[in-house]
């Protein structure tokens, strides 16, 4: 009974590293902008097709694929927010609500209608390694994914920290006036952190596509897990987004090992609607 | 009418308000003055229930409302005003005044019918039917007090009402405030435009770094060397008094 | 005489389905009515009250079930499904009302919860045995109007209408009152609001558990109508999007808007068949149509009329 919850707990913790690369990409989208980005789940789900595309049609490993899917998730990530969310909303923050809606909606379905309603699943000659530690049993891709989700988190974390750009992107987080005083231009880091977010969704889609089914639908089961992960850690908090990460991986590990399959989701959606409710400031006290 | 007992409030490491002790007699019209970040505002948002005192007292015509909300502190008769004017976009001023009735009123047409009222007294007639968005700065302090005073309060708190006004548009809203006064309300207000609270005010409360260092007539504050220090730095009373 | 000349005009559109020869038209003004009894209940809501709420399905889905598992489970009559479910999606209100509000969530993180308890709801219903699973509930077909089955679309148009009838009445009758204009002032700013003594959470959440009464009786339509509820048509996020964007496509906080835009939408739905007839085509056209509205029209469609009428 003990390493069966060991088990669970390793794997939802390396399939939480996964988790914490998407809500990073949450969390600097709301810290920066201060809107949330309903379109997350979404975006997701595109890079999972655009990985699975070309995994399937031109035989590239999604993992050879990670550092194109990043690169080109960037480019859809800054332009869908320089030429639609940015100009769409004004600086008005219902407006930015319901449009990051309504691109979720257009995602999703016109994923739909390219692609059909069917899932579809890769095989990789990784998907179903797994290593041998101890009594437990670790499947590889998920440590694969953990380890490259560590990296990129740290790779984030020294480009925020470090480059002017990151210091830019932090300036106009806490203080956009102050900022646009400096000589930054916040309309351009707002594109720019956007389409950071969205590279991330990239790298993620890559790790995911070895282990996990890809359909239009995809997008909405990330999404409740990325903003719980997020609330959880704090909004706009990264070292919450990564603590976040692995311990909803952890917790939907487990909570479906206790209430199964069916009902296990809803352990995800409790936390959630608990955090909000009782700690919406979040584990660790975040942007704002 | 208002009985202000050793109010304090720390955010974090800044003790905002401390040990503030205020009386404002029924009736009258009362100023609360300070250089900026002296806590006025903070007072004010403890006193209108906006946020809750770490310690002390607030009451109302004898009434303990320490810790109320917000809108049961009205309910009791302490109506507020915002130093950055809210006007409800959406509605048009009268409909905006009509809120502030519907407190005290259950029917849509007699809250109306008062709320018109109340606008054209305080010179928002042709406004009325406008929506609220579309007024100028002095217009929207008039619809901020008109709002207000819808509620039929005992007791108004006007937060910084002169600011961004011109001269002509003061004097308009020293007389809004006197003949409010003069329908028995009492009123307290934050003000930095010391020719109102000259013209206005009876009693004078002065705040500093979160404590109350002199109160008086006006005639007295302006020559006490404590308020003239908090305003312009130590020694400054020293100074003005060798150049007089 | 122009205030004449729209009640003649809508009157003629709203009885004209009576006129259809063909069923399938009618149950596209059917299901329009039913898009706009929605859309009109998550007004009092999302619209007067600024409550953007993401998971409204949450509503119609408690509506369903409650109405099938009353007939199917205990053999009470369909037609008591109408109050309960009215009283059923009206406590749900309530109760993510006070927990929301006391809570102070309000913008996204309302938005985002209430997503969640739509979620909840349907995992719940996807898993217990009282809601039959994902196999969901079949209403044994027994036409009649004691069963509360119909045997043409007429006749259930009949009672859409009578239904969009009422809501709109409501709405109105909110609009107009004192409830209505401190709700929208809760919705606007509520610093304000309560500093003019709106009890912010009691007000809010009134809103809502009226909003979600309303949405219930939705519910129990479509149950009637197709004889058939699972998880994913109950509490499905599309439902929850439906809703949301007829009420804002046609103008939200409006009377006339939820009406306008189930029409809208509706016809883009049905046009759009010719054009692409895949799944998925309509929605996309929806969020499409969301973005222009939001970015060009942000009063909606009514909002286009508001200017008519003042010219």
């Amino acid at each position: 009974m003990g390493e069966i919850l060991a088990a669970s707990l390793v794997n939802g913790l390396l399939t939480g590293g996964i988790y914490a690369l998407v809500a990073l990409g949450l969390t600097l989208i709301y810290g920066v902008l201060h809107i949330v980005n309903f379109a997350h789940g979404s975006l997701l789900m595109m890079a999972m097709f655009g990985t699975w595309l070309l995994a399937a049609q031109l035989g590239i490993d999604p993992y050879l694929a990670l550092p194109l899917m990043t690169a080109v998730m960037f480019a859809v990530g800054w332009s869908l927010y320089r030429f639609v969310i940015g100009r769409i909303s004004r600086g008005d923050d219902r407006a930015i609500l319901l449009a990051t809606l309504g691109v979720a909606v257009v995602l999703d379905n016109l994923a739909l209608v390219l692609f059909t309603g069917n899932t579809r699943q890769i095989e990789t000659p990784w998907t179903f390694a797994v290593l041998e530690v101890g009594p437990l049993l670790i499947s590889v891709p998920k440590l694969i994914s953990f380890g490259v989700a560590l990296i990129l988190a740290a790779l984030l974390w020294s480009f925020m920290a470090r480059t002017d750009m990151g210091r830019a992107i932090r300036a106009v987080a806490r203080e956009p006036e102050g900022a646009r005083l400096m000589g930054i231009r916040p309309d351009r880091i707002f594109a720019l952190a956007y389409g950071i977010g969205t590279a991330l969704l990239g790298a993620a889609a890559c790790l995911l596509l070895p282990i996990f089914y890809v359909s239009p639908g995809v997008g909405s089961v990330f999404v409740l897990v990325a903003f719980t992960i997020v609330v959880l850690g704090g909004m706009g908090s990264f070292p919450g987004a990564l603590v976040g990460g692995l311990l909803i991986g952890m917790t939907e590990s487990v909570g479906g090992l206790v209430l199964g399959e069916s009902l296990g989701p809803i352990s995800i959606s409790l936390v959630f609607i608990a955090t909000l409710l009782l700690r919406p400031t979040g584990l660790f006290r975040g942007a704002r | 009418m208002l009985e202000v007992r050793k109010l304090s409030k720390r955010f974090g490491g800044l003790q905002a308000v401390r040990d503030v002790d205020l009386d404002v007699a029924a009736g009258s019209i009362t100023a609360l003055i300070g250089p900026n970040g002296a806590g006025k505002t903070t007072t004010f948002a403890i006193i209108a229930g906006f946020i809750k005192p770490d310690d002390g007292r607030v009451r109302l015509a004898g009434q303990d409302v320490t810790g109320w909300r917000p809108d049961r502190i009205a309910a009791a008769g302490m109506a507020r005003t915002f130093q950055i004017t809210q006007p409800f976009a959406a509605l048009t001023v009268a409909e905006n005044i009509r809120v502030g009735s519907y407190l005290r009123c259950r029917s849509p047409a007699e809250a109306m019918r008062r709320a018109r009222s109340i606008g054209e007294e305080l010179g928002l007639g042709p406004q009325l039917d406008l929506a609220a968005g579309a007024l100028t700065v002095a217009g929207r302090k008039r619809l901020e007090i008109a709002r207000a005073f819808a509620t039929l309060p005992k007791m108004l708190l006007l937060d910084e009402v002169m600011a961004g006004l011109n001269p002509t548009e003061i004097n308009e809203i020293i007389g809004l405030i006197r003949s409010i006064r003069d329908r028995g309300v009492t009123i307290l207000l934050i003000e930095h435009v010391m020719q109102a609270v000259a013209a206005l005010s009876e009693h004078i409360f002065v705040l500093a770094e979160g404590a109350v260092i002199a109160q008086g007539s006006p005639q007295e504050i302006a020559n006490a060397p404590a308020v003239i220090e908090a305003y312009l730095g130590k020694g400054a009373a020293e100074r003005m008094q060798r150049h007089a | 005489m122009k205030r004449a000349i729209v009640i003649a005009g809508i009157t003629a559109v709203a009885l004209a389905p009576f006129a259809f020869n063909s069923q399938y038209l009618v149950n596209i003004a059917m299901l329009t009515a039913l898009s706009a009894v929605m859309g009109q209940a998550w007004n009092i809501a999302g619209g007067f009250g600024q409550m953007t709420s993401f998971g409204h399905a949450a509503f119609f889905g408690v509506g369903a079930y409650t109405a099938a598992i009353l007939q199917t489970r205990w053999g009470l009559s369909p037609w008591l499904g109408l109050p309960a479910s009215f009283v059923t999606g009206g406590l749900l209100g309530g109760f993510i009302g006070i927990l929301s509000f006391r809570a102070g969530l309000r913008g996204s993180y309302f938005a985002l919860v209430t997503l969640a308890f739509a979620e909840v709801l349907r995992v719940l219903a996807n898993s217990l045995d009282f809601t039959r699973g994902g196999l969901g509930i079949n209403i044994p077909l027994k036409q009649g109007l004691a069963n509360f089955q119909f045997h043409n679309r007429q006749s259930t148009y009949a009672l859409v209408l009578l239904m969009l009838v009422l809501t709109t009445g409501v709405a109105m009758f909110i609009k107009r009152g004192r409830f209505g204009a401190r709700l929208v002032a809760a919705g606007e700013n509520e610093d304000a609001a309560s500093a003019l003594g709106v009890d912010l959470v009691r007000t809010k959440t009134i809103g809502l558990a009226t909003s979600g009464a309303f949405t219930a009786l939705a519910g129990v339509v479509y149950t009637q109508t197709y004889l058939y509820i699972d998880p994913s048509i109950a509490f499905g996020v599309e439902r929850s999007i439906e809703m949301l964007l007829v009420a804002m496509i046609g103008g939200a906080g409006t009377i006339a808007g939820p009406i306008l835009g189930a029409i809208a939408l509706h016809a883009v739905a049905e046009t759009s068949h010719f054009f692409i007839d895949a799944p998925g085509f309509a929605p996309l056209l929806y969020g499409a149509t969301l973005l222009v509205i939001i970015g060009f029209l942000p009063r909606g469609i009514a909002g286009l009329g508001a200017r008519w009428s003042r010219a």
